[in-house]
This record gives C-alpha cells, structure tokens and sequence, in this order.
C-alpha cells in the first residue's frame, strides 16, 4: 500500500507541477499580463508602470518569475482581488461552499439514477428500456446545460410556479427548506449529463461483472437472480465507478459554472464569471488554479479510496 | 483510409461491410440526414427568407413565431429569428468544424509521437495531456477568451487547444499497440525514417479510431462554442452565432420564450446528429467502446 501511495502521490505532485506552468502561460497571455489590475488605475502612468515591472521584478527571466510566482502559490499568497482588495484565496472561500453543495447534491442523483439506469440496462440487455435509455442518453449528453436550466426555468417557475428561478435563498428566510427548495432545480439540471455518463459506464461495468466466474459460482449455489445481482454483480461494477466519479470532476466544475449562471448560484462558477467581467485576473487566475488542485486532489482521493477497497490494485 | 477499404473489394467499396454496418445504423442515418438538413437550411435558408438577419423591423419587435411572415418570431431588436437562427448556424458549424480540424491534428501529432517514441517523450507529453485535462475547459476556454479577441477565427484555435486532449489519449492507445506489430518491425528493418513509419505505415492503420473521435469532436466544438457564446466571451454581436443568440434570451425568458427555445434545440439537434452519427461510425469502423 506504502508503494501504492508514494507512487500515486509523486504522480499528483508531478501532475501539479505542469498544471501550474499552463496557469503559468494563460497568466502572462493576459491582457497586461500579472499588471492588468494596475493598467486599469488611471492614477497609473507608463513610467508609474514601467517602475511597478522593475520593483516586482516583471523584467527579470520568465523563469525566475515562475518560480517566483510558484514559491508564492505554495505560501498561500495567491494575490489579492482587484475588486475589494481581499485576499484571493478568502474570496474563493466564499464561495466554495456553495458550489460544493451544489456539485455534491447533483451527484448524489446521477449516481442513483445513472446505476439504476445501468444495472437495469444491463440485466435487460436489448430490451425496450435498454434502447431508449442509450437513445436517450446519446441526446442528454448533447443538451447544453444553460438550456435546459433555461427551459426549466420557463416550465417549472414562469408557467407552473412550483420553483424559484435562481437563488440559494429567500432572503430573511434562512430555514433548511428554503435552501432545499432552491437547490432542486439547479443541482437536475447540473446532473442530467452526468446521468447519461454514470448509467452508460454502469451499463458496461455490469456486463463486465455479469459474465464473471464468480457470478457464475453464485447463480450454481442456487442463490435467487436478484441476490446474485445485488450482491455479487453490483458490488463489483461499482468499483470503478469510484475512478468514474473522479474522472468526471473537471466536467462537473464545468457544469457547475454554467448551471451558477444561469440560476445566480453565488458559487465559484459565477464568481469567476463576475471576476472576468471585472477583469479581475488575480481571483481568475486564483480559480483557475484551484479548480485545477481540486481535480487532481479528487483523482487521488478517488484513485485511494479504490485501492483500499479493492486489494488487486495496491498489491499491483 | 485504409480502415475504410480494408474490406472491400475495387470499385465496390458501397457494399463493403464498414458501409453497410453504418447504412443498418439507424440513429446514425437520421443523424445525417438532420446535418444534411441543417447544413443546407444554414447554407441556403437565408437567401429564401423574406427578411435579412441584421435588418431592424422595428415595429415588429418581439412577435411570436408562426404570426405574419416571420415565420420563427422576431427578437428584441425586431430582426428575424429565422434568418437569424440560419446565419448563426452557419457560423457555429464553421467554427465547430475548423476547430475539429484543428484539434484533430494536434490531437493525432501529439498521440503519435507519444504512442511511438514512448520513453520520457511520451511520458512528457502524455502528462501535458492530464494538465490540460485537469482543467474544467470552461474555465480555461473563458479564461482565454478573455485574454485574447475573440474574432471566429480566435474562438475556433481557443476550442480547438482546449479539445485536442481525448484525440491524443485515443491516438496514443492506438499507436502504442501497434507499434510492436510485425509490419512496422519490417519497415525499420527496410531502414525506413521514423517518421515515415509513424505517419504513412502507423497512422492510416488508425484512422478508424481517429475518424470516430473528430465526429464526436465537433459535437463537443458546438457545444464548447455554445457555452462561451452564451456567457459573453465567444462569438460576439452583430455576428450572430447559436451560442450568442441565447445571451440576452434569459432576461425575456417569460415574454418571449422563444427567443431562448429556438437556438437551443438547433444547438441540440446538431450535437444529437454529430453523435448519432460517432456512434454509428464506431459500431461499422469496430472501434473499441472506451468513450461514452
């Protein structure tokens, strides 16, 4: 397990490493470059600017900057926002929470639907709903989110009025229901591609799991259909479910911004949204780099978390 | 194309068994017969509709669709949906299908070389693959955008450097395995260059993979184009683009629905069509299903 570990570390720290010199890169592709929110000042002059290079040492090596810059992303100095002055990595802390209640809360229905979706898929291969939900998969992953956030909107709050259309809640009504009621419509429409993903793998990991010799052992020991699936097939195809959910955090913190937006969710989503309209790149490029770590981070959680449940992989 | 022809006698390659696996794919066919329709809808629609996309009728603003002769409804400005909707198209499958071009080529350079050199080369480039990958491509899309002036032109390279990734990945799987397979044995021990074995003997040997993987492609570009459009950062007004005609759409969401409707569900048939037609294409090229 120690070489398991050390390995999959050295390759998140590696991972890390590139990561940063693209943030890197798109830093510097900036208009202004790490300068930006002072060209905006008109306080500033040319000469104010060219004298601001020197004192914090633009003019220097761009690899000596990078490092510069990097040693400082370590420290946790990540700059600070051009809009009230506070500190980048607090003004991500803001709004973090948000998101991941968001993000956690869609999940929890793709997962749930996707491996009923999938398993039933699976047992019923080439049945009616084995079709339609292939069908119907193929067209939900080619739905743009912030269209069907925009549709739900028009059907379930403009025309029936059941839900609110944006918000995290009412303000002056801080209850658990309040916030539970603006959670249902965004955290759907976040999960509906996420749906298709997770009930396509299901489906696949099943029939995987399905024509194994130990499903084949259980059905001879006259276990029932519906024990054998349950408890030898469904344990097993889920197992990579685990790196599934992993591999798709990228696509979610993409759904996310998108779904923020559309619903004015105060999460990182629309704070990198309203920094970019601000252009202010000290909590753009702060958000770019974080969501980066938190991909990596949640690969190597889930990259663990299926080497512990799972003795084949850490023994290698 | 050799993964085309491979099976298929001269002069007949219509009843080859790859062009018969996709003509028996159902959805696929409806997916090209709908880009069919579409492509010439954007292509010709606009000189058949009675209304120019830029021209302001402004006492017809915000008419609903099927009322007088716009026959889609008109926006905010009084301009034509319809005409509107087909000049857009014609601007998102530009910029979807250069970008797929784009990326396809980055994706194969980059997937070959890893996959052939393999060594600190391949583990170099393959880790360049998960940096970019580790990336919500929203946030670097928008990030870059923003930096950049996002003239069409612009936003095709913007998709295109930030799709190539899942090409590389295939092309890499690909390569590696074939790269120890007799024939290419046989062209080194003909002394040929390794360029040459990895771009004439390697790569046509993969183009199935490759071909399947730039369908979906432009179904990922459209959509890709679609979300930054929509936010501000893509195609930018008075060129209209599916994506940017959805922009101010929310704000009318309860006056006029269609505004928002419309671009949408063009947005989603051409995407449906695209992967439709990736899905038929991998089932008659045979190529293994590790995408979904």
């Amino acid at each position: 397990m120690r070489g398991f570990l050390l390995n999959r570390l050295s390759q998140s720290l590696i991972l890390l490493l590139i990561v940063s010199v693209i943030g890197f890169f798109v830093l510097n592709l900036l208009p202004g470059g790490p300068l930006a929110q002072f060209g905006l000042d008109p306080g500033m002059t040319q000469d104010d600017l060219e004298r601001l290079k020197e004192q914090l040492g633009l003019n220097r090596p761009l690899f000596i900057q990078y490092l510069d810059w990097a040693w400082r992303l370590l420290q946790g100095d990540w700059g600070h926002s051009f809009r009230d002055g506070a500190p980048v990595l607090a003004v991500i802390g803001r709004h973090v929470l948000a998101t991941l209640l968001l993000m956690g809360t869609s999940t929890a229905i793709a997962i749930a639907i996707g491996t009923w979706i999938g398993i039933r898929g699976a047992t019923h291969r080439y049945s009616l709903f084995d079709y339609m939900a292939t069908v119907g998969a193929m067209v939900a992953l080619s739905i743009p989110t912030f269209w069907f956030g925009l549709v739900g909107i028009y059907i379930f709050s403009l025309q029936l009025g059941w839900l609110p259309a944006g918000n995290m809640y009412t303000i002056g009504d801080g209850s658990v229901l309040n916030y539970l009621h603006h959670l249902i419509m965004p955290s759907i429409v976040l999960s509906l591609v996420h749906v298709a993903i997770w009930s396509r793998y299901m489906r696949s990991a099943t029939l995987d799991a399905i024509s194994q010799d130990f499903v084949k052992t259980a059905r001879a020991k006259g276990l029932s259909e519906r024990r054998v699936i349950m408890k030898h097939v469904v344990g097993n195809a889920l197992l990579p479910m685990i790196t599934l959910a992993g591999v798709q955090l990228p696509s979610i913190l993409t759904g996310a911004l998108v779904t923020e937006t559309v619903f004015t969710w105060p999460g990182m989503g629309r704070l990198f949204l309203d920094s970019l309209g601000y252009s202010d790149y000290p909590v753009v490029m702060g958000l770019l780099m974080f969501s980066a770590i938190l991909v990596i981070l949640g690969n190597l959680i889930a990259d663990i978390a299926v080497a512990i449940v799972d003795p084949r992989i850490r023994l290698g | 194309m050799t993964a085309l022809a491979a099976n298929a006698g001269p002069g007949r390659w219509w009843r080859s068994r790859t062009v018969r696996r996709f003509t028996s794919h159902h959805l696929a066919l409806l997916g090209v017969a709908m880009i069919t329709l579409l492509t010439l809808a954007c292509v010709f629609g606009p000189h058949l509709l009675p209304y120019d996309s830029l021209y302001i009728d402004l006492r017809a603003r915000f008419s609903p669709p099927l009322t007088g002769d716009h026959y889609l409804g008109t926006d905010p400005l009084g301009r034509d949906v319809a005409a509107r909707l087909f000049m857009a198209g014609r601007t998102s499958l530009l910029v979807a299908f250069f970008a797929m071009l784009l990326s396809t080529l980055i994706g194969t350079l980059v997937g070959v070389i890893a996959g052939y050199r393999g060594g600190w080369i391949g583990a170099a480039l393959m880790r360049t693959v998960d940096g970019f990958l580790s990336f919500p491509s929203i946030f670097l899309l928008l990030a870059l955008a923003a930096a950049l002036k996002p003239s069409p032109a612009m936003v095709t390279v913007i998709v295109a450097v930030t799709s190539w990734m899942e090409v590389a990945r295939i092309v890499e799987a690909e390569v590696r395995s074939l790269r120890e397979r007799e024939f290419v044995l046989a062209g080194r021990m003909l002394g040929l260059s390794g360029a040459h074995i990895m771009f004439r003997e390697i790569l046509p040997n993969a183009m199935g993979p490759i071909i399947v993987a730039a369908t979906l492609t432009v179904a990922h570009a459209i959509l890709l184009e679609a979300y930054i459009s929509f936010l501000g950062y893509g195609i930018q007004p008075p060129l209209p683009s599916w994506g940017n005609m959805l922009e101010g759409a929310q704000q009318y969401l309860d006056s006029a629905p269609w505004l928002a409707i419309i671009p949408g569900a063009a947005i989603t048939i051409a995407v449906t069509s695209f992967n439709f037609i990736g899905d038929g294409l991998r089932d008659a090229l045979d190529v293994r299903d590790d995408r979904v």
